[in-house]
């Protein structure tokens, strides 16, 4: 059963029947396919079809959300008077409401987002390419002895939006992804790590026998892995810690941590809060992106912002309710889920890549860490403090060494973003949170005793 | 609890019979399949939250779907769909059993009623079906109450949730089985201030309950249960203000009772879910009847201790649950089982085949995983550390199943000085090896407490509600990962 704007916009106009002044109405359907295999042999095949409608009405300053994934008439018609009935009981919110019309979309962009060519494949096709991928990282590495197995992932979603101030939108978008999760042994000691790759389209995955590569290596270099002594060094983070980081400085610009002054960055807009290199931007309109979308949650354009410029804070990331608490207009990075209110997200939200080489980073140091797995929940977005179990290679005089596991990296996000001594030029742009090589100056790293 | 029963609920509501479920079965079993199962979700959920001394969010959700999985050998083949309809659960089915190859239609055994030996939440009113504005009323009174204990209190953050999940499982051996499940929970989350610097508390707790749970005296003059959540939160955030750097490196650990025993359910509870160690995947991995811990451990997974959120009249594929011995004094005893790798592995089932929702197959997950009691006073546990750390709370903690290594991240932690606790430390994370962690156990008190009831595990992208409990320990040794 599908579901169109002249649907949504007749059920706003009910809403707007039964006393509602405003109202907004969010659809998200989807399909997916996943194929496992491991060992060479299939193991999981998920087909799946999901769908979730979002309301919200307002009464003036008064409001309430509902969802549902019962799209029936009966079904959409109680849900409505319930989400009226809600709002008149709910306190009022002065900063509760709709976007101006005069902010939303004029025109939406078509951005290139669906794969129209994925429905073509078959089942067959995607199980090959999955079990292409873990053979190749079975054939890399004779210490690849077992194996969490291979997965080739498609998706695709739609969007519907509409909302009483006249804005309303569609967009559909796809995704492809290929993931490879070996496990090597060497004297009775597994070790486990992965590689995948995402895009918009199927055909511009990297090969399987590529990312099946990647992922042995990046598992057998694990092997042999040893504690170090507590010290306190220089971390060099991989893109994809890199990228870690990053986000938990989305997350500490999200209007909604900075009004409840949640955040270490509260009161910050403008002032420096990284080290020269670091220059970061948002940008909803990134070819190919995985992040790129046509308008914000809010039916608000899409347009590239400057987070970071050299260091220096340029915009927070709002949406229209947590821009009137902070009395700043919306970055438009509103984002919406099934089932819940609009909040603050990114689009594509990537470090740029600076002037120095992974190779020249990690022979800058003499003696640190260069970190590719980070396991845990120690950021309090609140004070900053970061601490978190680490898994990586331990750099002696400019060069790889050995690997090292079952250590902590500890410091306070406001000082490690401000020591970011050096910037790669490596940033991967199919991610939607992406970041090249990092060096921060200096961590605590938590081992065995002091050394 | 409810007039009407799922399995009628479902059937009549989606305009279903039974003769149908089984031409259904009929279209999975069509190939060669060992296994297969119906599974029917409808919920609904509500949620409100507050801050700035005033209710904000009010919301109400449904949920609801069908999933078709089709099991042969170690495959899995699973679809479904959010439109309840007989001519979607057929495409369902014919997707599911795309695993398994070409063979004969097989005899559909007639459906008929298991009943769980369980009644493990007996509630007469599920919470969201009393007035929202009750609840409202509940944050608000949170509010207060954080706010009067410490002026330095600015922010106060609270949420409650309800749902209530009706399932209806449906199997190819003939089975059919139904379940009610209430679940609520209340979080307060606490920012104090004080000369610029800020800090953060929560705390929360809920369960398969009655509303009133949230009323009821607790023992010993705390007060209410929800002016405990409120004061605990806001103590915390206190604490925190004047909290030092947490040491770094390795030292003498003792975890208090409760939350704390997250250390089992990541050191020793994933690695022993069934598919990991079947796989031979896991660093327990035959591993059964060896020394895994010191004497003292004794470590259980169960199921059905009454109204915890971790608990289950049946799990997700209509199995009663059970109490699950995983070491006992040391020695490890035995793995947590869903029906695919209980059949594969040739051992009794455990009643841990769990889902997050119609829209994800089953796997071997927790239930409520605690050590039990031993004999030790907390008061001489802590008189005997001379240099180490009181660690209270903890936020989330992570494993790596194939290396073993675990994390737990301490939100409320104290230095053991000469034996006395003495200055809160910041929030450090703890780091250890599952497969060695608890040989470290050196003493073990007689306070087992379990989790006030707000846990949530996640794994291979499913979630699904969870319980943990610890007496007070000590461990000899264990990475701490301070900037001190």
């Amino acid at each position: 059963m599908s579901f169109s704007l002249d649907q949504a916009n007749d059920l706003l106009k009910e809403a707007q029947d039964k006393g509602a002044t405003d109202g907004d109405i969010f659809v998200l359907q989807g399909e997916s396919f996943e194929g496992s295999v491991r060992l060479k042999e299939i193991e999981k095949v998920n087909d799946a079809r999901g769908k979730s409608l979002t309301l919200r009405v307002f009464f003036g300053k008064r409001h309430a959300m509902t969802s549902t994934s019962d799209f029936t008439k009966k079904s959409l018609d109680a849900l409505l008077s319930d989400t009226c009935n809600l709002a008149k009981i709910s306190p009022e919110d002065r900063c509760a409401g709709l976007p101006e019309s005069s902010v939303c979309a004029k025109v939406i962009p078509s951005f290139d987002l669906f794969d129209s060519e994925v429905g073509n494949l078959s089942i067959d096709e995607k199980i090959d390419m999955a079990i292409r991928a873990e053979r190749a990282a079975f054939s890399a590495d004779p210490r690849i002895l077992n194996s969490e197995g291979a997965s080739l992932c498609n998706t695709q979603t739609t969007v519907h939006y509409a909302a009483t101030n006249g804005f309303s939108g569609s967009y559909i978008g796809s995704s492809s992804s290929l993931s490879v999760s070996p496990i090597a042994s060497e004297n009775g000691v597994m070790q486990r790590d992965y590689w995948y790759s995402t895009r918009r389209k199927y055909k511009e995955l990297e090969s399987a026998e590529s990312v099946g590569a990647t992922a042995a290596a990046r598992t057998v270099r694990r092997l042999g892995a040893r504690k170090v002594a507590t010290q306190n060094v220089p971390v060099v983070f991989d893109p994809e810690m890199a990228a870690s980081l990053i986000a938990c400085l989305a997350s500490a610009l999200s209007g909604y941590a900075l009004y409840k002054q949640a955040s270490f960055l509260t009161d910050h807009l403008g002032a420096k809060i990284a080290s020269d290199g670091v220059t970061i931007e948002d940008d909803p309109t990134l070819a190919g992106g995985l992040g790129t979308k046509p308008f914000d949650g809010e039916g608000l354009p899409s347009t590239k912002k400057s987070i970071v410029e050299k260091g220096t804070l340029k915009s927070y990331l709002l949406d229209t309710y947590s821009g009137k608490k902070l009395n700043l207009p919306s970055t438009g990075n509103a984002s919406r889920g099934p089932g819940s209110s609009p909040s603050v997200g990114t689009t594509n939200f990537h470090l740029l890549p600076g002037p120095y080489s992974p190779e020249e980073i990690i022979a800058s140091v003499r003696s640190g860490l260069y970190v590719t797995e980070l396991i845990g929940f120690g950021v309090n977005t609140v004070t900053g403090d970061y601490s978190q179990g680490a898994v990586g290679i331990w750099i002696s005089d400019g060069a790889l060494a050995y690997p090292v596991e079952e250590i902590t990296i500890a410091g306070n996000l406001k000082e490690m973003f401000l020591n970011i001594e050096q910037v790669g030029n490596d940033l991967s742009l199919f991610k939607r949170v992406a970041a090249p090589t990092l060096k921060i100056a200096q961590m605590t790293v938590a081992g065995s005793e002091r050394g | 609890m409810q007039t009407i029963n799922p399995e009628d609920f479902f059937l009549t509501k989606y305009d279903l019979s039974p003769s149908q479920l089984t031409s259904v079965m009929g279209r999975v079993l069509g190939k060669k399949i060992d296994y297969a199962d119906l599974y029917f979700e409808y919920s609904t959920s509500e949620s409100i939250s507050l801050e700035e001394g005033a209710v904000k969010k009010v919301s109400k959700n449904i949920s609801q779907g069908a999933g078709v999985r089709a099991v042969a050998a170690e495959k899995t083949g699973y679809a479904y769909s959010d439109d309840i309809s007989l001519e979607n659960l057929l495409v369902s089915a014919k997707t599911a059993r795309y695993i398994a190859k070409e063979g004969d239609d097989r005899q559909v055994p007639a459906i008929k009623t298991d009943s769980s030996p369980h009644d493990l939440y007996p509630v007469e009113t599920v919470p969201i079906d009393l007035p929202v504005e009750e609840k409202m009323r509940l944050l608000e009174s949170v509010d207060q109450i954080a706010r009067a204990v410490d002026p330095r209190i600015k922010k106060v953050m609270a949420s409650y949730a309800s749902e209530v999940k009706r399932v209806f499982i449906v199997n190819s051996k003939g089975g059919m089985t139904h379940d009610t499940l209430p679940l609520m929970r209340l979080n307060v989350t606490c920012i104090a201030e004080d000369g610029g610097r800020r800090e953060v508390g929560s705390f929360g707790g809920g369960g398969r309950h009655e509303f009133r749970f949230f009323f009821e005296m607790l023992p010993g003059a705390i007060g209410r249960r929800f002016e405990h959540y409120a004061k605990e939160a806001a103590r915390q955030a206190i604490i925190n203000l004047s909290a030092i750097d947490s040491p770094a490196g390795p030292m003498e650990v003792v975890l208090g009772p409760g939350w704390p025993g997250i250390l089992l359910h990541e050191a020793i509870g994933h690695g022993l879910e069934a598919d990991f160690n079947r796989k031979g995947t896991s660093a327990f991995s035959g591993r059964l009847g060896e020394r895994v811990a010191s004497t003292l451990c004794t470590v259980i997974d169960d199921g059905t201790i009454p109204g915890r959120r971790g608990s289950l009249n049946c799990d997700d594929e209509g199995v009663p649950t059970s109490r699950t011995v995983l070491i006992e004094n040391g020695i490890l005893k035995g793995y947590l089982f869903d029906r695919q790798n209980a059949a594969l592995m040739k051992m009794p089932l455990t009643g841990n085949g769990r889902r997050e929702s119609y829209a994800h197959s089953p796997m071997p997950r927790m239930t409520n995983t605690f050590m039990l009691a031993g004999n030790a006073l907390p008061s001489e546990i802590i008189r005997s550390v001379r240099r180490g750390l009181y660690a209270v709370s903890f936020g989330g903690g992570q494993v790596d199943i194939t290396s073993g290594k675990f994390v737990f991240s301490a939100n409320e932690a104290y230095l053991i000085e000469d034996g006395k606790i003495t200055s809160p430390v910041k929030g450090a994370t703890l780091i250890g090896n599952g497969p060695d962690i608890l040989t470290k156990v050196t003493m073990v008190g007689n306070d087992l407490a379990l989790d006030p009831g707000v846990g949530t595990c996640g794994k291979e992208g499913q979630s699904v509600p969870v319980g943990v409990g610890l007496p007070t320990i000590k461990i000899s040794e264990i990475t701490v990962g301070g900037t001190a």
